[in-house]
């Protein structure tokens, strides 16, 4: 029964279709054999679960993991996503992407303007530059980019991951994850030693 | 289970967004995509209109119209398209139950439900491509995006 679900979901699962660039927001090491890919909403509580795991497994791992983040909110019903996931981008013009992404996380239910303008601030961006790019929505399109993009893979609801470009279909905690990763670097590393 | 090459069986049901009864007649000319799912409320349904909600302007790209269509009456169709901001219609195959999923071999008699099966349907109300589910699983927006892609493509 398990199998044969499996196939029927092959059918339109393609894997990651948008291949990693410059534009992405990575840690992590280009060459690393293992790349984990995020596709995330900041409010999410399933995403709020997978932020701590994501950062042992980033331990774990060191210079093996590359991780990359895109955004994936449902603005309908998580009516803070899209600005949150904007913030971090803004935040990502000034260098500072992961810092705002980390805060975002650290803070699920405290995602209104007010507390964005705050965390930026925090995290040291240059205020008038962040406020303006905000009320421009100036990275609502990148947002939507990363959304639209995460359809097209086949993105069904956040957290979502992709190993290697493969979709992970496991369960959300450490141990299944930090387990499909580790097999990733085996599967590379063994291609590399033939 | 109707299948791609079949004609799409018709029907009219309520839950237009003004509460009018709606059939694949409304849509004379435009791509359909009919979204049978299992019932409002239930968690994995949630996350699939939700996601087809945030991806209607990808569906709009081909100039297709969403409907969902589940057993649930049309009253329970309002509170849930109110609750999760939806803006494409439910329709309600909710009397006789379940005739419209029967139409298009997608009732489970065993649970009263109907699967969760996609058809995609072209402007001349032939199937093009179908898809069901595993009831459990979101099936997400690609399958649907890569058929009406292939139809736009063969025209």
């Amino acid at each position: 029964m398990k199998d044969e679900k499996k196939i029927k979901l092959e059918q339109h699962q393609p894997g990651l279709v948008i291949a990693i660039s410059e534009k992405d927001h990575a840690q992590g090491p280009t060459d690393a054999p293992v790349t984990l890919v995020e596709y995330g909403d900041y409010e999410c509580p399933y995403c709020g679960r997978a932020y701590p795991i994501v950062k042992k497994i980033q331990q774990e791992m060191g210079d093996k993991l590359r991780f990359v983040f895109r955004n994936f909110p449902l603005n309908t019903i998580h009516e803070h996503a899209s600005q949150a996931a904007q913030a971090a981008e803004a935040a990502g013009g000034q260098g500072k992407f992961w810092e705002m992404h980390d805060i975002l996380y650290e803070h699920q239910d405290e995602l209104v303007d007010a507390d964005l303008r705050q965390y930026a601030l925090r995290i040291g961006v240059e205020i008038y530059r962040f406020e303006k790019e905000m009320s421009e929505a100036a990275y609502a399109n990148r947002v939507r980019d990363d959304f639209r993009g995460g359809i097209r893979s086949g993105v069904n609801g956040t957290p979502t991951f992709f190993i290697n470009g493969e979709r992970y279909e496991g369960k959300l905690e450490y141990g299944a994850l930090v387990e499909a990763v580790r097999a990733g670097v085996s599967v590379r590393e063994g291609k590399n030693q033939e | 289970m109707v299948k791609a090459g079949d004609r799409a069986p018709d029907f009219e049901l309520d839950g237009g967004i003004e509460g009018e009864r709606i059939g694949l007649k409304a849509f004379a000319g435009k791509p359909v995509v009919l979204v049978f799912y299992p019932a409002d409320w239930s968690p994995v349904c949630g996350s699939q209109v939700t996601l087809y909600n945030e991806a209607l302007d990808m569906f709009d790209e081909y100039g297709a119209q969403l409907v969902g269509i589940s057993v649930d009456g049309a009253w329970c169709h309002a509170a849930f398209a109110k609750n999760k901001k939806l803006k494409f219609p439910l329709l309600a195959d909710f009397e006789p139950k379940g005739a419209v999923a029967r139409k298009y071999g997608v009732y489970r008699e065993k649970d009263g439900i109907c699967e969760r099966a996609l058809f995609v349907i072209d402007g001349q109300g032939v199937v093009r491509w179908s898809f069901v589910s595993p009831i459990e699983v979101n099936p997400g927006a690609e399958g649907i995006l890569a058929a009406l892609e292939r139809m736009k493509a063969e025209g």
